[in-house]
């Protein structure tokens, strides 16, 4: 066996479950993710995932159910069990977050460059020209002009600011990296180039991550394994190809007979 | 000693928005092959020699039964196998060539084709040459090598995916009808590969529906229908 088999889940989750009220988000999700590997979770609006997500990257506090991440620095630990300072340490340095709307994980009122930077700050950069060189290597990565370094993102398009927030979370080497929709509310060429970018970073940094879509075509391109999610219970997983080629629970055959062929 | 041993492999599709329907495919199923063998599955359309090739793969999910190819040193179940490690028996052990590409876009068809290999630890000039050699004998022009295959045309992109399969030395190969819609000079570019492949010691498990290619590559015939069965011819 190889020695992938043989090593411990980088994320486990046991028994989580959140309620809003008397409504169950997430009821009795049970998964383990592989350093290395991408689980998608698909459903529709409303099935729970994003909840699910934001559980698992300390976001929000699930009702019952154990989180353990299995941290490069302190070793396994509690997710929900951590101080607040140290969760957000860990988000900083060992984890990223790239959300759907990239409004939200980037900082719009300073450059690009130190929307990159920062990150940089948080593991330790403290060298200006290095910080630098660096954010605009990263500009280049995700095909933005070198020369847009020092302009806020408010004056980039949708799918650049999506491309930046990318690069201020993948800077830093994060071990493992949260989406949720990273490619939602994009025009579709913009997509296509953001999704090959995305493939081509989890492939090269060698990336655990779990990615939140309702879009299959995205998770069979992007992902390993899915988590198909319904009224807040996993209903089928298993490899992406099998989940979406030979469906066997009764929801994720309509959703996979719901897409369009093109 | 086989490399790959089928037996009881049962599966139905199970047809939840027609009331359960469920779709008998597959029925107590076994075989066994060994490396520098070639195994032609047979049947009329329907009798599920994609659904066996599929199950092979790990791509379908049987109802019963058990897959157990061997992988470097050990024996591995694919019935029910960890996702993990159905993808680790696919890095190194299990080729499929299907009929169509997925093409992803924006990687240029020499990455593409060099991708498996690269994965597995091969040097990238090492894997490049290789590409090269395998998209040269498979007739597509060195200009093409550049760009992404999603304006190829149908015969074009399935050369790309075969070079794809065959740039790791895959010791068990699956192949779905590698040679449909290829012209005849591209056709015995393949089958010349494939045979040297199986020369070199793969196990081969393959639909070919031109009777020409299964007659140069099938050292055995395997009738789907008659579930169990496998008749031996000549190489």
């Amino acid at each position: 066996m190889s020695g992938a088999l043989l090593s411990a889940p980088i994320l486990s989750s046991r028994g989580l479950t959140k309620r809003f009220g008397s409504r169950i988000a997430c009821r009795d999700i049970d998964f383990d993710l592989w350093p290395g590997e991408v689980l998608g979770v698909v459903g529709e609006s409303g099935s729970g995932k994003t909840t699910l997500l934001n559980c698992l990257a300390g976001r929000m506090t699930p009702e019952a159910g154990t989180i353990t991440y299995d941290s490069a620095t302190y070793g396994p630990v509690d997710v929900h069990g951590l101080s607040e300072a140290r969760r957000r340490l860990l988000s900083r340095t060992e984890w990223g977050f790239v959300n759907q709307d990239a409004r939200d994980g980037l900082r719009m009122g300073v450059s690009a460059g130190a929307n990159i930077g920062e990150r940089l700050m948080a593991v330790g950069a403290r060298h200006y020209g290095d910080i630098r060189r660096t954010a605009a290597d990263w500009l280049d990565r995700v095909e933005i002009e070198q020369a847009r370094l020092d302009d806020r993102p408010t004056t980039y398009s949708g799918g650049m600011r999506q491309r930046l927030q990318i690069a201020r979370n993948l800077v830093s080497k994060p071990r493992l990296v949260f989406m949720d929709e990273p490619t939602g509310g994009l025009d579709v060429s913009v997509q296509a180039r953001i999704l090959d970018l995305l493939r081509g970073l989890v492939g090269t940094l060698n990336l655990s991550a779990v990615l939140v879509t309702h879009d299959l075509g995205v998770a069979r391109l992007l992902t390993h394994r899915l988590m198909v999610m319904q009224g807040g219970r996993v209903v089928e997983d298993g490899l992406t190809d099998q989940v979406l080629d030979d469906p066997q629970d009764a929801y994720t055959q309509m959703l996979v007979a719901s897409i369009l062929p093109v | 000693m086989p490399a790959l041993r089928v037996s009881g492999l049962t599966k139905s599709f199970v047809v939840h928005a027609q009331g359960d329907l469920a779709l008998p495919v597959l029925r107590d199923v076994a075989l066994a092959v060994s490396p520098g063998e070639c195994l032609a599955l047979v049947g009329p359309s329907g009798s599920g020699k994609s659904t066996l090739l599929r199950s092979l793969y790990g791509n379908y999910r049987p109802d019963a039964g058990s897959i157990r190819v061997r992988h470097g040193a050990d024996w591995v179940e694919l019935v029910r196998a960890e996702p993990r490690t159905v993808l680790d028996v696919r890095r190194r052990t299990l080729g499929f060539v299907s009929q169509f590409l997925r093409v992803i876009p924006r990687v240029a068809t020499i990455d593409v084709v060099a991708e498996p290999a690269i994965r597995l630890g091969m040097n990238a000039d090492e894997a490049h040459r290789r590409a090269e050699f395998l998209l040269g004998v498979l007739g597509i022009p060195a200009k093409l090598w550049s760009l992404p295959p999603a304006t190829f045309s149908g015969g074009e992109q399935q050369r790309v995916n075969i070079a794809r399969s065959l740039s790791v030395d895959y010791p068990v190969l699956l192949l779905d009808e590698p040679t449909a819609s290829l012209d005849p000079a591209n056709r015995d570019g393949v089958v010349e590969l494939i045979h040297q492949r199986r020369e070199a010691g793969a196990a081969i498990v393959g639909i070919f529906h031109d009777v020409s290619v299964r007659d140069a590559l099938a050292t055995r015939i395997h009738d789907v229908a008659l579930s169990g069965n496998s008749v031996g011819v000549h190489a």
